[in-house]
């Protein structure tokens, strides 16, 4: 299976995880800064900057775009709840 | 509601600012997570410019006719200009579409993040309305108000509105309290400082980040009189109640002791002991690490209110329970429950325990730490029964792995997804 290396600034750790994995799988279980309150698109908790590799994130469903929208979010933002890592990305918590 | 409250007149705040509000006696539980002894009020005010009539707030939908006649006694709906409402809640907001019914020229200022509310509230989306941030200003002619942003104080939307040329603020909810009395005003009202300090340990504590941004913004005003929007209105030292939630809000610790020292505590209960042999073993394992404070807590021997006092102003919270009939035991969710009060997001935490056969009570934890949006680098530590002495040293290298963590030195830079834990 692909395999793709998530780093989260924030805390140094960068872990490799099968390309298709939710970062939210990922992002909890190495105390990243980011964190959750829905879970699902609505609340915009999990703000989330991407520092590189935006283009190998998959693209963001209407609803997150919808939810990134109502928080102003910059070009650069995504929502971790949602967010599949498809290859290398550096991310850290927006908020 | 007796006869007499309802049909009580306004009360003069100012020359130009009338008291239109409610008085609310026999009100018990507020919000649900409030008692209310003496009941509440709403205070909604009427603002006269040369040019216009501004009202501010309303009132619970329960007790708007005490709202409207005290309106008609002052002003003719066709006066009002403006409408702030400051706060959403609907304690506050019960008589606007009634007000905007009968006032439809009036236009009505909210926050911006209460456009996101106001929809989903009034389940009417075609109210119009007029977005405001701080410094943005409505003018009554010789009267001005000026928008002050202070979200989270107690919900998103929330802010103060400031009537510059009479130093009056309207400040919502903070400031506030639920206390009932006819008198209104804080120099002849009865001794409501118990009101006050609760309400604000219940509804303003897990804020004190935004209560601090707000006393930015609110301190350097010139400020006559503070007109909350619940119980008495501070007209005799105002800058008494501006200071109280200033110490309120600033974290003690670190001024008793040095600002960059961390502190970890570690609670647990235990009934034979095999927890409390983890709890030890992880201390000793953190206190290799060094560089900061560690205690150690046997949840049966406190209660919860000091601890939460203690966790307020912690960086790293490690909770140890044993797994009793698939559970973990009461007083831990005790205290975790009581973490609603203050603010946890982002603090490190672990859970932690020992069981006899399934284990249930160390995941149900951790599952409440990430719910509460703490942060627990590692999958959390079970032993089944006495721990050994080869467990004790797992214990051990636990704590030095949540110690390194904290002191912002992660063991492990690069992992890989199938090192971490399953759950
Ligand atoms: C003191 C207080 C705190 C609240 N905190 C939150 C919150 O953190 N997140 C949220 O989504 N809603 C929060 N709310 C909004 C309530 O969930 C919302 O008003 C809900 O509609 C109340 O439902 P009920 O009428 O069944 O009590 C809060 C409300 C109050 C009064
Ligand atoms: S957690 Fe609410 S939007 Fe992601
Ligand atoms: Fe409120
Ligand atoms: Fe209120």
């Amino acid at each position: 299976m692909a395999k793709a290396i998530l780093t989260f600034a924030d805390i140094g750790v960068s872990v490799t995880v099968p390309a298709g994995t939710r970062i939210i799988e990922v992002s909890e279980k190495v105390g990243a800064g980011i964190v959750y309150g829905c879970r699902e698109s609505d609340c915009g908790t999990c703000l989330t900057e991407v520092i590189s590799g935006m283009e190998n994130l998959s693209e963001p469903s209407p609803i997150e775009r919808a939810t990134l929208a109502e928080h102003k979010a910059g070009a650069n933002m995504r929502l971790a709840c949602q967010t599949l890592v498809l290859g290398d990305a550096t991310i850290k918590p927006a908020i | 509601m007796s006869g007499h409250e309802a049909t009580a007149g306004p009360m003069a705040v100012t020359d130009r600012v009338h008291w239109i509000g409610a008085l609310d006696p026999k009100m018990r539980t507020f919000d649900v997570i409030l008692k209310t002894p003496n009941g509440t009020t709403y205070n909604a005010y009427l603002v006269r410019g040369s040019d216009g009539v501004a009202v501010i707030d309303t009132v619970k939908a329960e007790t708007a006719d005490q709202f409207f006649a005290r309106l008609e006694a002052v002003a003719d709906y066709a006066e009002i200009k403006v409408i702030v409402l400051n706060h959403l809640e609907p304690d506050h907001s019960g008589a606007l579409p009634e007000l905007m019914r009968r006032a439809p020229q009036a236009t009505l200022y909210i926050s911006d993040a209460a456009q996101l509310m106001l929809k989903a509230l009034l389940n009417n989306s075609d109210i119009a309305y007029t977005p405001v941030t701080t410094n943005d200003r409505v003018s009554l002619g010789d009267r001005t108000l000026r928008f002050l942003n202070t979200p989270y104080l107690h919900w998103p939307d929330t802010q103060c509105t400031y009537l510059e040329e009479e130093g009056v603020l309207f400040s919502g909810d903070v400031f506030g309290c639920h206390y009932c009395d006819e008198q209104l005003f804080n120099d002849s009202v009865g001794d409501f400082r118990f009101s006050f300090e609760y309400y604000y340990s219940h509804i303003m504590r897990p804020f004190k980040q935004y209560v601090l941004g707000a006393l930015e913004l609110i301190e350097p005003l010139q400020i006559n009189l503070i007109a909350p929007t619940h119980g008495p209105i501070l007209r005799d030292h105002p800058r008494h109640y501006i200071e109280r939630y200033r110490e309120l809000s600033t974290p003690h610790l670190h001024l008793e002791i040095d600002r960059d020292v961390k502190t970890m505590i570690i609670f647990y209960i235990s009934s034979y002991g095999n927890t409390m042999h983890m709890a030890e073993a992880i201390r000793d394992g953190a206190a290799e690490v060094g560089g900061f404070r560690i205690s150690l807590y046997d949840l049966e021997g406190g209660e919860v209110e000091p601890f939460v006092d203690l966790v307020e102003e912690a960086d790293a919270i490690l909770v140890g329970s044993p797994t009793i009939n698939g559970d973990a035991v009461k007083p831990v969710w005790d205290l975790l429950s009581s973490f609603a009060q203050i603010n946890v997001k982002g603090k490190v935490a672990g859970a932690f325990g020992s069981y006899g056969w399934s284990g249930e009570a160390v995941r149900m934890v951790e599952d409440r730490l990430r719910g509460l949006k703490m942060r627990v680098p590692a999958g959390g530590l079970r032993i089944k029964l006495i721990p050994s002495a080869d467990e004790l040293e797992n214990c051990r290298d636990y704590g030095r792995d949540i110690g390194s963590f904290l002191m912002g030195r992660p063991r492990a830079r690069e992992i890989d997804m199938s090192q971490l834990s399953a759950n």
